[in-house]
């Protein structure tokens, strides 16, 4: 069955780009602009993985990600940071939040695809 | 246009619209900042904005683009952790940065000329200065040099998705992993049968479970992880590549990775489905975990943003709110608006045909048009919003003009704006953007005084630069001011005289001789100075903006500074008129233009030099000029007291009488141009198809007025052109 | 009409022709986008005697050239009887005034002779060349300046 990835950015850009490399990996995607929108998404239409940008207005990656992990129904689906910061402390701060893996940007579509492949049941 | 067929560069056309929104958020936020209101979520704005310019710039591998973005963005850095302060001299370096980053997404996109290099490395060396607070900037060698991965947290990558293969492993010998879990490794959804999935991608696995942990099922606890799994891969890869595996669990599970001295070498790397019992090893697994409640599969009929397949994924979805914007191509709207103009014509026309087939007003018929003439309507409203716009696109590129402009000059300038999310047609915003830059080039250069003579003038050094949109009374109104030293009319009527434009003794009232610097042949290249000259004149702006259907006006104080007024109409597409007669040619009169209409009485209407009339309204003499006349469709005057007077009021204020013989009602007309098949006719604004299916002309009232007034022999007014 | 015989002569052209007054005129057919009657047109203001005001052709507004008065020759007002061409001129649509569509004739090039000297200086400005057909005399317009660009043209 088709998997539903969830990508939450506030860049169109980043959107667009997550899309096309993830739709012609075989994935269906759905799409969120910042952590409040990324959680009424995933609330109202589910996804099998998440990918979410860290720097977002209303709501950031952080607080995004704990808000998944309090929802019991989404507690264990996979999410995946995605930021330009590779640096230990931000990663390290998703990871306490409850970030799955990380991709760093900019992203190679072979190891974008890859780390969903990985983290997807 | 881009190639629609390849996706990334329809990303990338994406990415620069999505810098052109960045780059304003990031000046509108700094603005903010300078003005004092240097909050976290403004200050944490303007860093999203950097960060985001230069994370897209990185995925197309705009070098340039990412290194000035990123020595940028490291001094937001700062100033959002609150390590540096907003200080006036910082927030000058950022929106000069600011510009700067706007200069390389320029030159990245291939618009402009390659980025003036000095300015660029001289701003970087100053960000990098403020960012080390105070140190040494880095040499500009050191600060061009191509980054290290770590360095900037992360090298260009080119996106390229003929890179979508499988990558090739490096040879080894076997592998014993030894993994034991931790209870937070679940907590982040990660679980142990996709690790080991994941592994036995690599090759061969068998797999060893200790459970002698596992304590008896009562004292189980569900979030506490119990087991240690032994793995033996057998495959040729090196070490990182298992270690990979586990990556995302490193800091949540113990470890270790030992090589197999025994283990035959695997000759050849599984390519296909792993020998692996996956499913027994998510069953053992799946017990372990954690329980939880699996979410029900999404049954409910939410609507979702479709995904088309990869190959009918020519553009990639849209973007911001995909489910709640969509980008349509301007043509289909423009033929949408066309299609509905004709519309109501159609609709128009059928009225007229039942009114004079003299079917009763309260027959179903009627009733029924009556209501398709609001539908009618309301399609074309719908239609015409779609392509509103406010005005912010064109306002945002001002603040960086009056710095540059204030710079060069040496005056010190404040631009305040105000109603940016006014909204008119997008061809109109895009349209205005020359003749308001042109017209802040000038009130800065012209208009603003030295501070020197401000302050010995009793103004503050700073001078005021206002630029306003507003709505008013179906049209949209731009007023550029200043406060600066108004118009000099003794060199303006100097000017105007030795460009043969007026005769020396011409007695002129000020506000005639202010709207002189819109004669064409006034503005040369010796009037005006290099910055606001561009060779472009008044009389140029005045005509950009006659093209819109659009009028400007002066009004200038001396000592206090002067205001230009662009009127234009919101849509270029439909216009409320009244229609009337004259010389049995029926017409239409803009209906924002008139200000009343009247049946002259005789005795109101006089004669002055024996042939020009002028009617007395509102204590004032005003001219009455009979249109049927001045339009040449008769040779006769029509005698003022048989027809109707429509007092009119042109765009600079003047007011004047035009003589119809009849007016036959108010209505909106679809405007059509006269130019697309002839030419401009003077006198006439455009054309209109009224309901019997004729063409009516729609009236130019103020190139009448002014026509009028020029013909009229005043002579102490003669313009020379 | 006479008969439109399909030939593979390359400098072959198919011409539209005409009737103004007693004269045949004719013009390629390609830049003719179709014959419709006459209506009344809307006049326009100060435009030149030729100029017959601007008609509504399916939503635009189409200019109406009365093609005599523009050759010079002695014209009367339109009646339901006579015809417009729309023609396409310099990527713009204008309608032709004329007496009567007469014919459709295919022409080579080296058929049509250059415009006699007796011509008057405004029909040697539009007319290219005639020739004969059956007979008849028809003058080959070129319609590029029929129409002026500008108000101080038209004065």
């Amino acid at each position: 069955m088709t998997k539903t990835v969830l990508t939450v950015d506030d860049s169109r850009t980043m959107r667009d780009m997550l899309l096309l490399a993830l739709v012609e990996a075989g994935y269906r995607v759905i799409q969120a602009v910042d952590g409040v929108d990324g959680l009424e998404t995933l609330s109202a239409e589910g996804a099998d993985v998440v990918i979410t940008d860290i720097n977002m207005p209303r709501l950031d990656g952080f607080g995004f990600i704990e808000g998944v992990r309090a929802d019991p129904k989404h507690r264990a689906t996979p999410v995946l940071v995605l930021t330009t910061e590779s640096d230990a402390a931000k990663k390290q701060r998703a990871r306490d939040a409850g970030a799955t893996g990380w991709i760093v940007k900019p992203f190679d579509p072979v190891k974008l695809v890859d780390a969903v492949r990985r983290v997807a049941a | 246009m881009t190639d629609a067929a390849d996706p990334f560069e329809a990303i990338k056309v994406t990415f620069f619209q999505e810098c052109d929104e960045l780059l304003g958020d990031l000046e509108t936020g700094l603005l903010a900042i300078e003005a004092g209101s240097a909050d976290d979520e403004t200050i944490n704005a303007v860093f999203r904005a950097v960060h985001s310019v230069k994370g897209g710039a990185g995925a197309f591998g705009l070098e340039d683009l990412v290194r000035f973005a990123h020595v940028f963005e490291t001094l937001l850095d700062e100033l959002r952790a609150g390590r540096k302060p907003c200080d006036p001299p910082t927030v000058k370096a950022l929106l000069r940065a600011s510009d700067v980053l706007a200069d390389h997404v320029s030159a990245a996109r291939g618009q402009a000329a390659p980025v003036d290099e000095a300015r660029s490395a001289a701003l970087v060396a100053e960000l990098e200065a403020l960012t080390h607070g105070g140190a040494a900037p880095a040499a500009i060698a050191d600060v061009l040099a191509l980054p290290e991965a770590d360095e900037f947290g992360f090298r260009p990558v080119a996106f390229d998705f003929s890179t979508l293969a499988a990558p090739e492993p490096a040879a080894a010998s076997g592998w014993r992993v030894t993994f034991r879990p931790h209870a937070r490794m679940y907590a982040k959804a990660n679980e142990t049968a996709l690790l080991l999935r994941e592994l036995s991608r690599l090759g061969p696995v068998e797999v060893a479970l200790d459970a002698s942990a596992l304590p008896d099922l009562a004292e189980l606890v569900a979030e506490e992880a119990y087991l240690t799994w032994t793995l033996d891969l057998a495959a040729v890869v090196d070490e990182a590549s298992v270690r990979e595996a586990f990556d995302f669990v490193e800091a949540d599970c113990d470890l270790t990775v030992e090589a197999l001295s025994d283990a035959p070498a695997a000759t050849d790397a599984p390519d296909s489905a792993p020998d692996l019992d996956i499913a027994a090893l998510l069953a053992r697994a799946t017990a372990e975990a954690p329980v939880i409640e699996s979410a029900p599969p999404v049954v409910e009929v939410a609507p979702v943003v479709p995904v088309a397949a990869p190959t009918a994924a020519a553009t990639p979805a849209p973007a911001a709110q995909a489910a709640v914007t969509i980008r349509v191509d301007l043509d289909r709207v423009d033929r949408l608006i066309n299609v509905v103009g004709e519309l109501v014509i159609q609709q128009a026309m059928l009225a007229q045909r039942v009114i004079e087939s003299g079917l009763a007003r309260s027959s179903g018929i009627s009733v029924g048009l009556e209501d398709l003439e609001l539908l009618t309507r309301e399609i074309q409203d719908s239609v015409m919003a779609i392509r509103a716009q406010p005005v912010k696109s064109v306002f945002q590129r001002m603040p960086r003009l009056v710095r540059e402009v204030g710079e060069m000059t040496g005056k010190r300038v404040r631009l305040l704006t105000e109603g940016e999310a006014t909204e008119v047609d997008k061809t109109v915003v895009e349209r205005l953007a020359e003749p308001i830059t042109h017209m802040i080039r000038n009130a800065i250069d012209h208009g603003l005084e030295m501070p020197e003579d401000r302050l010995a003038a009793g103004k503050s050094g700073e001078g005021t630069v206002r630029l306003a949109a507003l709505h008013r009374s179906g049209r949209i109104v731009i007023e550029i001011s200043d406060d600066g030293r108004g118009i000099n009319r003794e060199r303006v009527r100097g000017i105007a005289v030795s460009r043969g434009l007026i005769v020396e003794d011409a007695v002129l009232t000020d506000d005639e001789i202010d709207n002189l610097i819109f004669l064409p042949g006034f503005s040369t290249a010796d009037a005006i100075s290099d910055i606001s000259g561009r060779g472009v004149g008044m009389d140029v702006v005045r005509k950009s903006i006659q093209a819109l259907g659009g009028r400007i006006s002066i009004a200038s104080v001396p000592g206090k500074g002067s205001t230009f007024t662009l009127s234009l109409p919101l849509t270029l597409a439909v216009l409320d008129g009244m229609v009337v007669s004259a010389a049995d040619q029926t017409l239409v009169a803009p209906l924002t233009a008139i200000v009343e209409s009247l049946t002259p009485r005789p005795g109101d209407v006089h004669y002055v030099g024996g042939h020009d009339a002028v009617i007395l309204f509102r204590e004032q003499f005003t001219p009455l000029i009979d249109v049927g006349m001045v339009m040449g469709f008769r040779d006769a005057a029509l005698t003022p007291s048989d027809g109707v007077a429509v007092i009119v009021e042109t765009e600079s204020g003047a007011r004047a009488a035009l003589l119809f013989d009849a007016i036959q009602g108010q209505r909106q007309v679809v405007i059509k141009s006269l130019e697309t098949n002839y030419r401009q006719v003077e006198g006439v604004a455009a054309a209109t198809i009224l309901g019997d299916g004729r063409v009516a002309l729609i009236l130019d009232v103020d190139a009448i007025v002014a026509n009028a007034r020029r013909r009229s022999a005043r002579p102490e007014l003669k313009l020379a052109s | 009409m006479s008969d439109i015989v399909p030939t593979a002569a390359a400098a072959a052209r198919e011409l539209i022709a005409f009737r103004i007054g007693r004269q045949e005129f004719c013009v390629d057919i390609m830049s003719v986008r179709e014959i419709r009657g006459w209506t009344p047109a809307t006049p326009l203001p100060r435009a030149p005697g030729y100029m017959k005001g601007v008609i509504n052709l399916r939503g635009a507004v189409l200019p109406i050239v009365d093609l005599g008065a523009r050759l010079g020759l002695s014209t009367s007002e339109p009646t339901a009887r006579h015809v417009i061409m729309v023609a396409h001129i310099g990527g713009r649509t204008v309608g032709l005034l004329v007496d009567a569509v007469s014919d459709i004739i295919q022409l080579t090039e080296d058929a049509v002779q250059p415009t006699p000297d007796v011509a008057s200086d405004q029909v040697r400005t539009f007319v290219k060349g005639i020739f004969a057909v059956d007979g008849r005399m028809i003058s080959l317009l070129e319609l590029e300046w029929i129409v002026p660009e500008s108000e101080a043209e038209a004065a």
